[in-house]
């Protein structure tokens, strides 16, 4: 091949492609730039001053319904979510590389939680908290179990429903990343360990952990993240509680300030920040296998 | 785990790997596969203002497609809804196949240098782990009335007055449409393009193909299981949407979604469930006859 002549259609799509990211990054951009006006600022350019003074205005509170209660919501949820997935993913992973019985099913079920539009995951879980919370009470009232038919209200919440839905959404992600890292996986490491003697557990403990550790922080990315910002399945199986994307939903009809994008800024920058948090963890995990494979 | 007892039998015998994939069945069970039986079965019961009754009755169906029969006055409001939710599925995966075909060929076939590819993968990915709403809010100040495309096209003389259909619209719903999904063809795609074996495209070239007949003949066959991955995830993301449709498009715009929301914040449960059971209906159709073209298990 001719190294030094490009063809043309590698500058037309060079250009595509520089105009999508563009595309792509612009407008988050823009509001971060927006984020950054004086008090007089408003919703659109041109800007009027710059200060913090809506990140202020955030940090108060003012103006916005209680934000800050459903951003440490969100996060404690998405922390859960993200430790479950990684351990349920890994587990699952490893479970798939030998044959049992259900295997195909367990696959497919897979697959499917994750195409199944999300309105539709969403309600089936809130009709079943309801179905669950008529059965409660009508068991309460039958039996007169006083304590359970005065007092309880739902099962639905943020650790029960809405944990559920938000692991419908990331375990899919985490079992396909295990997958691709297993279908790759040198199996005669394994093999090597287990002729020297290792039991099933050191072979995970001293073999597979350490080999699939990037990877993993890979997965706990993906669950994290994916739990930050779920809306579509967390919507009608959240209970009360909101959490942070659905007040930012609302946000988006009746807040016609500044404020809501020193928020959205804020947000993205948890996101941002998570994902640097994960590259760190790669590059040290690769670092720390290498040596353990030449040292 | 691991740990115990059963996983120390010689290899063959799958008590330890069905432990290990209990935890992911439980939850799918508890929380996917449970909830679409209760939502089969809700979508038969009758309810009344406050409570749902326990029946077998095909009311929720029947008045779904009320009037659907009589096409004098028009298409019924079901109908329509689909008609116009499969309309915007059509657009929205149009685009995204075409920009996510191109930017994954680019990334694929121009880059030459691994670190470079991966690099430019990361960029048009990483998006996808921020928030689709605030994504949705971002195109705010650029489409609105006195929006920076506005300002511009008024500033240069292409219009006379600031243009009203940027936002709340279609327009910028598919816009916004395009802008979180087209990487989900991006990556499925550029994953089948980068398993094509480089010796292909010079077989071709020496045998005298244009770039054209290269690109028809090998690479799009080649890339047609990214291609099938990728339009499934748009289109079901797109027909079960009511949040991208609701913020872009002004709350105005039907949706098949919308209708299910709407349904469920009047507590119409049973109304909402036989339109879910019909959405997902429609959906494995749709899944079915693509995955009828490729085998997706081949393609991890």
């Amino acid at each position: 091949m001719d190294e030094d002549r490009r063809p043309l259609s590698f500058w037309l799509l060079g250009a595509f492609f520089l105009l999508f990211v563009v595309f792509l990054y612009g407008p988050t951009l823009t509001i971060l730039v927006l984020s950054f006006q004086g008090p007089e600022g408003g919703l659109t350019f041109p800007l009027r001053g710059v200060s913090t003074h809506w990140y202020e205005m955030l940090w108060r509170g003012a103006g916005v319904i209680d934000i800050w209660a459903s951003f440490r919501r969100s996060l404690r949820l998405g922390i859960v979510v993200m430790v479950l997935t990684t351990v349920i993913s890994l587990l699952a992973g490893y479970a798939f590389r030998r044959r049992f019985p259900g295997q195909g099913l367990l696959f497919n079920l897979t697959i499917a939680s994750l195409i199944v539009p999300s309105i539709v995951v969403s309600l089936g879980i809130a009709l079943e908290f309801r179905l669950l919370d008529d059965a409660v009470k009508a068991f309460a009232e039958e039996n007169g179990v006083e304590w359970l038919s005065e007092g309880y209200a739902t099962a639905m919440g943020l650790f029960t429903s809405g944990l559920g839905a938000h692991l419908t959404w990331t375990l899919p992600f985490g079992l396909l990343i295990m997958f691709a890292v297993f279908n790759r996986f040198p199996n005669n490491l394994e093999e090597a360990a287990r002729d020297l003697g290792a039991s099933p557990w050191q072979v995970f403990q001293h073999v597979v952990l350490p080999l699939v550790a990037p990877s993993l922080v890979g997965v706990a990315l993906f669950g994290f993240t994916l739990s930050w910002d779920e809306i579509a399945r967390t919507s009608q199986a959240i209970g009360d509680a909101n959490t942070l994307p659905l007040e930012l939903q609302g946000l988006t009809s009746t807040v016609t300030t500044p404020e809501i994008y020193a928020l959205g800024t804020v947000v993205t920058g948890v996101s941002v920040l998570v994902i640097a948090l994960a590259f760190l963890g790669v590059s040290m995990a690769r670092r720390r296998a290498a040596k353990r494979v030449l040292g | 785990m691991s740990s115990s007892p059963p996983d120390r039998r010689p290899m063959g015998r799958p008590v330890a790997p069905l432990l290990q994939a209990a935890p992911l069945a439980l939850v799918l069970l508890l929380f996917f596969v449970f909830p679409l039986l209760a939502t089969a079965v809700v979508s038969l019961w009758n309810y009344t203002e406050y409570s749902l009754v326990p029946d077998v009755t095909s009311r929720n169906y029947v008045e779904m497609f009320e009037g659907c029969s009589d096409f004098s006055e028009g298409l019924c409001t079901t109908f329509g809804t689909y008609l116009s939710t499969l309309r915007l599925c059509a657009i929205v995966w149009a685009v995204t196949t075409l920009f996510g075909f191109g930017i994954a060929y680019f990334l694929a076939f121009h880059i030459r240098s691994d670190t470079v590819r991966m690099a430019l993968f990361l960029v048009c990915t990483a998006p996808f782990l921020t928030s689709n709403v605030i994504r949705m809010i971002s195109w705010l100040p650029l489409l609105g009335r006195e929006g920076v495309v506005n300002q511009f096209l008024v500033g240069t003389g292409l219009v006379d007055q600031p243009q009203d259909w940027l936002l709340f619209s279609d327009f910028s719903v598919v816009l916004a449409f395009v802008h979180l999904y087209t990487l989900f063809v991006t990556v499925p795609v550029f994953n089948s393009m980068m398993r094509i074996d480089r010796r292909l495209l010079e077989a071709a070239q020496d045998a005298g193909a244009s770039g054209w007949q290269t690109l028809r003949h090998v690479v799009i066959p080649l890339t047609k299981p990214g291609l099938v991955i990728g339009s499934i995830f748009v289109i079901v993301l797109v027909m079960g949407d009511f949040v991208t449709i609701g913020v872009m498009g002004g709350q105005q715009i039907a949706s098949i979604g919308k209708v299910i929301q709407v349904q469920m914040s009047y507590l119409q449960f049973p109304a909402a469930a036989a339109q879910a059971v019909v959405l997902l209906g429609l959906v494995l159709l749709v899944i079915a006859v693509m995955t009828k073209l490729i085998d997706i298990r081949r393609e991890l």
